[in-house]
């Protein structure tokens, strides 16, 4: 019964959009974070996504979503200038984060929709296997 | 009895590809955010068609022949047996990325109606067998 496969597609799916919701809820959190002794600030972290093929009784494989990496922007962390800061450099400038507080809340829309897509594609599935079961009763 | 399950095979045979179909789609709807991802789609009245042995499709079906617009048909291939294709990007996309997620949404529900719809012949026709068997004393 290949609709059961539905639940492995759309559940990976599912699965990859909560690791970008996670990314952009440490992404937020950190929208704010100065650099530490090290002088290194929070970079922007950012997941990529790929085709999964799973395989199918039938043959014909149907395509999941996997995580195939987090990767962090590496655009200079924005620079603030604040003498009075304890964080601040010889020169008097504080290293914030390089968060963009406007691409994270798009991410986060982009993300939490595409979850409630496959959420729906799968309660969709779910209807049409019970009323399957019931084949041949009514 | 060949000829009263006639009809059930064939709406077996539909029920399956509806079921693929349904697999087809949720993959494009997972896929909606996924670099690179090509969208695809089945051609129902060929897959229909070549899954029945063109013997009753060519009359229960009036559907459309061929390609549907928004289809590029592909060569032939092990896909080529389901009727896939590749679903023509309405827009384009700076990832190439070519769900369009409108589309793949109103597939989705379409095909789940008639998916309810095939069963509900299935039914039927089961319903027709039973009552066809009953002596006319049960009533």
């Amino acid at each position: 019964m290949s609709m059961f496969k539905i639940f492995d597609i759309s559940g990976s799916a599912v699965s990859s959009q909560s690791q970008r919701l996670n990314t952009v809820a440490s992404n937020l959190a950190n929208v704010d974070t100065v650099a530490g002794p090290d002088g290194k600030a929070y970079k922007a972290r950012e997941v990529t996504f790929q085709t999964v093929l799973m395989n199918t009784p039938d043959g014909v494989p149907g395509a999941g979503v996997k995580v195939s990496g987090v990767s962090e922007n590496q655009a200079p962390g924005r620079k603030v200038h604040d003498p009075a800061n304890p964080s601040a450099d010889a020169d008097g400038y504080v290293t914030y984060s390089n968060v963009n507080a406007v691409d994270e809340m798009v991410n986060m829309i982009s993300a939490s929709r595409s979850y409630q897509n496959n959420i729906e594609v799968m309660n969709t599935a779910k209807t049409l296997l019970m009323k399957t079961l019931q084949m041949g009763q009514g | 009895m060949n000829r009263m399950t006639n009809s059930l095979d064939f709406q077996a045979q539909a029920l399956t590809l509806r079921a693929e179909r349904q697999r087809i789609i949720a993959g494009n709807i997972a896929n909606a955010d996924t670099p690179g991802y090509v969208a695809r789609d089945m051609d129902f009245a060929s897959a229909l068609r070549e899954a029945t042995g063109n013997q009753a499709a060519g009359t229960m079906m009036t559907g459309q022949m061929g390609t549907a617009p928004g289809q590029i048909p592909i060569g032939t291939g092990s896909t080529a047996e389901l009727g896939l294709k590749y679903a023509a990007p309405s827009q384009t996309n700076l990832d190439s990325n070519t769900v369009d997620m409108d589309r793949e949404r109103a597939s989705f529900v379409e095909n789940s109606v008639k998916y309810e719809a095939t069963l509900r012949f299935i039914n039927y026709d089961v319903r027709n067998m039973l009552d066809s068997m009953k002596s006319p004393s049960q009533g």
